[in-house]
């Protein structure tokens, strides 16, 4: 006799049991000795079973749709690779918004991999600790596809070869990782809200969804191929990041003053890093979508505008300086190419000065900015280099203590005047480069006065030697091949043997 | 603030990376000609406190801001200087500590006439 078939469970059945089922009550052991991470913060949780999961994706169910993503994803990148999908971009250039995103980002990944494992492992609820065990997984597998991308690209071109090595050293990917850093060493609820509310709720789509779409414009497949799939797992990523916030809002009221602080910091935080993003946009996709400025208004201003007049009736009010920001994309874009130009001897990727038909971009899509401040500073570069004295600055730039940018960010009201800010902490002077910085150095003195600031660690003689050309090995950063200017690179006199390859080919 | 720190007695832990005594008697001075962004921030040099004050324009700035077309038609005399964000008269021949200028002390210069290319201030 056949026993009777077991009737099949609906999702929220199987949900239920293989998410919340899988928990228990700690009894050998105290709950807070097995869980030690969640309370310090001041977070109060009175009700873990109150979270609200409106994926319902169950580990089984994950492993068989990833897989099959996986096996697509992989079918493209391959054929990228045997076509010579490189030859398809726009033009070489591009590749160094590449060189700077991925260096750039794909370490973050792989950091986003490690602390949403310690997540996975240490929050009490478990709802919320299957969400960060899955996003762990994520960012695994982002950190991979990334890898494989490189993995390309580095055959063809310059600046990718040392990109671990070059993440924990290079002065302007210390802004990153920094960045990371600082959401690693916090607390469980200030990391998700730092990394996936601010970050990948409120600020995700200025990163992906231009930049993405900029890939795809340039001929960019491989990178195109990563983001969109990846893009299905950010909407996962996403809903975590506002399910936290809700959840901490409604479980107690004396979470919304520690909540607001981290949304305040991790809002202006978020804003400077991304102020790279800004100038791959508008000065390095040699095919452009839009200006970051756009990018700003369609994403920040009227999506996070929207988002935060729903998030009011919890008490939570727009992130303090999103104003300045606003002020800000004017100018970002401009003054951190104007960084990176004159710094290129010690960057890893190719920089140059915009044409005149960028310029004239660059006009139409800053009027109010653009010809007053930023034409002049590179047409005076520009007739340097016709005389054959291309400016490079030669002394090292005052960082800011905080996001660790040089501190080339102008006053609110006038861009011709830098920003100074500086504040005494236990009898030493700290400099930031804007007031979201020092609010945030004051609020935590202890944590950022232990910044790694990579001029000051030049000078106490800590990256390899006092030279440019020490510190360039120390950064494994090959002289004359990965930085300057792309006019005359390696990088370049290759993109242009190949073109005249093909077309003694075709005709 | 008190600190929130999940182990006990971090604050008193914390290892501070920029003190003075880290930088082999040198201290950190920042420098910064204004209305001539073109530089993009202030420049940061390790210098010894005891350096006279007048070396910054015999040396250090020519070496490092001499490249910029304004520079030549700079008239030390009319050069306003601030030290810490306070106007300040230095005396060229004596040192920079003498003159106020500490470790993470921010030097500023300001070029009465001659703001920037094409008076851009880039």
């Amino acid at each position: 006799m056949t026993p009777p078939r077991k009737k099949k469970m609906n999702l929220k059945q199987r949900y239920a049991l293989m998410t919340r089922g899988l928990d228990w009550e700690t009894s050998y052991q105290k709950m807070d000795d097995v869980f030690p991470y969640d309370t310090f913060e001041g977070i109060k949780i009175t009700d873990w079973s109150k979270w609200e999961d409106p994926f319902r994706l169950t580990m089984d169910a994950y492993w068989k749709y990833q897989g099959e993503k996986e096996r697509k994803l992989y079918a493209v990148l391959d054929s990228f690779a045997q076509n010579n999908g490189q030859l398809g971009i726009s033009d070489a250039r591009y590749v160094n918004a590449i060189k700077l995103f991925l260096t750039g980002v794909t370490p973050l990944e792989y950091q986003a991999h490690r602390h949403f494992a310690h997540l996975g492992r240490h929050i009490r609820g478990v709802g919320p600790r299957v969400a960060a065990q899955m996003q762990s997984l994520d960012e695994l597998r982002h950190a991979q596809t990334q890898i494989h991308t490189i993995s390309h690209y580095n055959k063809y071109f310059d600046g990718f070869a040392e990109f671990p090595h070059m993440h924990d050293r290079v002065w302007y990917l210390s802004v990153p990782k920094s960045f990371f850093d600082d959401a690693c060493t916090a607390g469980p609820f200030e990391f998700f809200t730092a990394i996936s509310f601010a970050f990948e709720y409120v600020l995700t789509n200025l990163l992906f969804v231009p930049f993405m779409s900029g890939a795809a414009y340039n001929g960019d497949l491989a990178t195109v191929t990563f983001g969109f799939s990846a893009q299905s797992d950010e909407a996962r990523h996403m809903t975590l990041g506002i399910e936290v916030i809700k959840f901490m809002l409604e479980q107690h009221p004396d979470n919304l003053p520690i909540v607001q602080k981290w949304v305040d910091k991790w809002f202006w935080r978020g804003h400077k890093m991304l102020g790279l993003v800004a100038m791959m946009m508008d000065y390095m996709l040699p095919k452009r979508i839009m200006s970051w400025k756009e990018a700003w208004e369609i994403y920040f201003t009227e999506a996070g505008g929207a988002l935060f007049e729903d998030l009011s009736r919890y008490g939570l009010r727009v992130p303090k300086y999103a104003d300045i920001a606003t002020e800000e994309a004017e100018h970002i874009s401009h003054q951190n190419w104007a960084i990176f130009y004159q710094y290129t001897q010690a960057a890893g990727f190719h920089t140059w000065l915009p044409t005149d038909e960028e310029m004239a971009w660059l006009s139409e899509k800053y009027p109010n900015t653009f010809d007053k401040y930023y034409r002049p500073r590179f047409e005076m570069w520009r007739e340097m280099e016709a005389k054959g004295e291309r400016f490079y600055n030669n002394a090292l730039p005052q960082l800011c203590q905080t996001c660790q940018i040089p501190m080339g960010y102008t006053e609110p009201g006038d861009p011709t005047k830098i920003g100074f800010r500086s504040t005494e902490y236990k009898g030493e002077r700290y400099h930031f480069c804007s007031d979201g910085c020092k609010d945030i150095f004051e609020n935590e003195p202890e944590k950022f006065a232990q910044a790694w600031l990579p001029v000051h660690q030049i000078f106490q003689g800590n990256c390899g030697g006092a030279d440019l050309g020490d510190v360039l090995k120390w950064y494994h950063m090959d002289n004359g091949a990965d930085n300057l200017d792309y006019s005359g690179s390696p990088d370049q006199q290759q993109w242009d043997a190949w073109q005249a390859a093909r077309k003694k080919v075709a005709n | 603030m008190a600190v929130i720190a999940l182990k006990p007695g971090y604050a008193e832990a914390v290892e501070f990376r920029d003190r003075k005594e880290n930088f082999h008697g040198n201290q950190v001075v920042y420098l910064h000609w204004e209305e001539h962004l073109s530089f993009c921030s202030a420049t940061a040099f390790p210098l010894p406190p005891e350096m006279p004050f007048g070396a910054l324009i015999e040396e250090l700035i020519p070496t490092y801001y001499g490249m910029h077309p304004d520079y030549q038609s700079v008239n030390w005399e009319q050069v306003e200087w601030k030290i810490d964000g306070q106007s300040s008269t230095p005396d060229m021949s004596k040192s920079l500590a003498d003159n106020g200028v500490g470790h993470k002390s921010l030097i500023c210069f300001r070029t009465p006439g001659l703001n920037g290319y094409r008076g851009s201030c880039s």
